[in-house]
């Protein structure tokens, strides 16, 4: 009679596939959580700090990036960046559309944190002399950073998670192998069980650390 | 770039378009009424003298908010077929989303009432109410006022989610996008005027939410 | 018109001259032309009921306030503006930064740096503004914190502080900087009554050392005991000044009388 191969088998089998797809959605996850977050506290500064004009445009893309399905981002920067002549693959527009998505957060968590500190903090600051650039970089921003840090830390989570959404435009990420091993094995549930828990194991750990860093920098 | 502009293709679809936004409506509307039941209970279970009760809600939340909504999507429509669960693509749909909800809404809640003064529960003995009167007609209410600027902020989070129902093709705007985009090649056009759709409606539901949360508020 | 202090005849060498500061917020006049002057050693405390401007004339010494008309100069120096072919323009922020590091301020809610510790904050300013070398600096700090009481808490976060303590510490930052003027801003209304005395304690150890002093507070009895001169300000005009003795003994004004009588001593 014959035997159908059991999973552990099939997963071994496919070790190779899952884990350059795990790679390949953390890489993508760390790259739009960095610029994202770049684009963000630029985004945040100048939200909190410039004059109208300056912080026109930032609010336009902010509302309206905030106000698109991370879905049809990614899928609008994949569809829409060769039709205006740009051409970048998949994982680029990928990538793109979720820095975008983590940007636009990221500036509303940036200008939430400077906003809520107290006035006496840039009152005291000007008052020993600094210049706003000084007293931003040693008084505002270290005590906006610890107070941002659970947010940020969970927007990081959503990256990871939208990251899956990479899979619609064909990025072999990690969701992508493994319904390609599934449209192989016909394990549907094992597997995608299985590349749930990895993301929940990315994610987590990700949680985890966080915590820890929160514990590291609280002050007393 | 010698891209012209052409929006007839999409305007000829544009009611399809609106059906399908329309459809998102009830989808998120749907989830968000059962997520807040599977919110409310998944609460208290937390907040419970019972070890079990509260580990088992834990693990519900934890698990789920750290897996990717795209896997749940897939594993719920295609994986539990396998277990002789048979569901149309829109039930299945619902069921993912509203799970996804619920666990979001868990710790909304359990914020809500950890915040409730401990005050207004020996008032309600005090008049010799029951545990569970005291839940019914003062603890739950009073919670669920105080945490509707969060459930807004969950509403328009769950309608923009629900454009990855595209992903098992729900016929919703993205599903419509992606189809008016591959048949016209209007590209372009086609996510310029989802990405629209998207923002108003986001913008005019949060504008709308916040007039309800006016009404609703408890007056200071 | 107002009583014209002994101190002001000499004005070439005033440290600080006020004139005919205006100053408004929209609508609202909170400064109605204000003129004061300060000779280095000089206590002079600002007193009134609240919305008499007081805190606003000592906000704009240091410029966390701007204002619209008069100018204030402090060792000569034209703080907050300057004349560019004959208008009126706001000095760079760079200026403007100068100019406050030649002032202390001490607030009402301390505003310490709560990611900081007691040293850290006083060391802050002198390394990024002062550019001190790092060793000199904590000399500097450690020496005015002992000043204040608090060496002992060099290494405490600001949250592990009573607020007494907290507000030594920032009375440190500030003079370890140097000023040749020092702000006190109703130092002491944020404490428990019972934390004023080590706060005005200090501020007094000061006065004896010849430090400048600009102060607007509520505890008449000691701004009667530290200061050469006392300001009665009343909606935003300087009503009366004078000694301690005439003032509060004397009052000229019946403002001034109906005040002292509805304060406490």
């Amino acid at each position: 009679m014959y035997e159908s191969p059991s999973w552990l088998h099939e997963l071994w089998s496919a070790r190779e596939a899952l884990w350059s797809g795990f790679l390949t959605s953390v890489q993508c996850s760390i790259l739009a959580i960095l610029l994202g977050t770049l684009i963000g506290v630029v985004a945040g500064l100048v939200l909190t700090y410039g004059r109208f004009w300056a912080r026109a445009p930032f609010r336009f893309y902010v509302d309206l990036i905030r106000g698109t399905p991370v879905f049809v981002l990614v899928l609008a920067c994949f569809y829409m960046a060769p039709a205006l002549g740009w051409q970048i693959n998949a994982f680029q527009a990928g990538v793109l559309g979720l820095t975008l998505f983590c940007g636009s957060h990221v500036a509303e968590i940036v200008r939430g944190a400077l906003q809520a500190l107290p006035r006496g903090q840039m009152e005291a600051s000007k008052a020993i002399g600094l210049t706003f650039y000084q007293a931003l970089g040693y008084v505002l921003l270290p005590q906006a950073m610890r107070q941002m840090l659970p947010t940020w830390v969970n927007s990081s989570t959503e990256i990871v998670k939208a990251s899956t959404l990479l899979s619609v435009i064909g990025v072999a990420e990690l969701l992508l192998s493994t319904q390609q091993i599934i449209a192989r094995t016909f394990m549907t549930l094992e597997f995608y069980l299985f590349a749930g828990f990895l993301f929940f194991i990315i994610n987590y750990a990700i949680e985890l650390l966080g915590r820890h860093i929160e514990k590291r920098v609280a002050l007393p | 770039m010698n891209y012209q502009l052409n929006f007839a293709a999409v305007w000829r679809d544009f009611d399809t378009l609106l059906a399908g936004l329309g459809l998102g409506l009830e989808l998120a509307l749907v989830s968000i009424a059962i997520g807040c039941v599977i919110g409310l209970l998944m609460a208290f279970a937390l907040l419970s003298k019972h070890r079990a009760l509260r580990v088992s809600a834990s693990v519900y939340v934890t698990v789920i908010r750290n897996t990717p909504i795209l896997v749940l999507i897939l594993l719920i429509y295609f994986a539990l077929p396998g277990l002789g669960i048979r569901l149309d693509k829109i039930p299945s749909f619902i069921i993912t989303l509203s799970l996804y909800a619920g666990a979001y809404l868990t710790e909304v809640f359990r914020g809500g009432l950890l915040s409730i003064p401990k005050g207004l529960r020996e008032a309600g003995l005090a008049i010799g109410l029951g545990e569970w009167q005291i839940k019914a007609y003062i603890t739950v209410p009073v919670m669920l006022r105080n945490v509707l600027p969060a459930l807004s902020n969950n509403f328009i989070s769950l309608f923009k989610d629900t454009s990855l129902a595209a992903a098992i093709a729900v016929p919703e705007l993205t599903y419509y996008a992606r189809k008016i985009n591959v048949e016209s090649y209007r590209v372009i056009e086609t996510w310029l005027v989802t990405t629209a759709l998207y923002v108003a409606a986001c913008y005019l539901i949060a504008l709308l939410l916040r007039y309800l949360e006016q009404r609703l508020a408890i007056r200071r | 018109m107002t009583h014209v202090a002994a101190s002001t005849q000499n004005t070439s060498q005033a440290l600080l001259e006020i004139r005919g500061l205006h100053k408004q917020y929209g609508q609202l006049e909170v400064l109605k032309g204000v003129d004061l002057t300060m000779q280095r050693g000089n206590v002079v405390t600002l007193i009134g009921s609240s919305g008499s401007g007081k805190t606003t004339l000592l906000r704009c010494v240091n410029m966390l306030e701007e204002f619209q008309g008069g100018r204030i100069l402090l060792e000569g120096e034209s703080i907050g503006y300057h004349e560019v072919n004959g208008k009126r323009v706001r000095h760079s922020e760079n200026v403007i930064a100068r100019h406050r590091a030649m002032t202390g301020m001490a607030f009402q809610q301390f505003n310490l740096f709560p990611h900081l510790t007691a040293l850290q904050n006083v060391t802050l300013g002198l390394l990024k503004v002062k550019k001190l070398h790092k060793d000199e600096a904590v000399v500097l700090a450690e020496k005015w914190l002992e000043r204040v009481g608090l060496l002992a808490r060099r290494d405490h976060f600001p949250g592990q502080l009573s607020g007494g303590q907290q507000q030594r510490v920032a009375i440190a930052r500030a003079i370890a900087m140097k000023p040749s003027l020092m702000l006190f801003d109703e130092v002491t209304s944020a404490l428990d009554p019972e934390l004023v005395g080590e706060v005005l304690s200090v501020i007094k150890g000061l006065a004896e050392d010849g430090m400048t002093m600009l102060l607007v507070t509520h505890e008449m009895r000691f701004a009667f005991e530290v200061s050469d001169t006392i300001v009665f300000m009343n909606q935003g005009r300087i009503e009366e000044q004078g000694p301690p003795k005439d003032l509060f003994e004397r009052p000229q004004s019946p403002r001034l009388a109906e005040f002292l009588k509805s304060t406490r001593f």
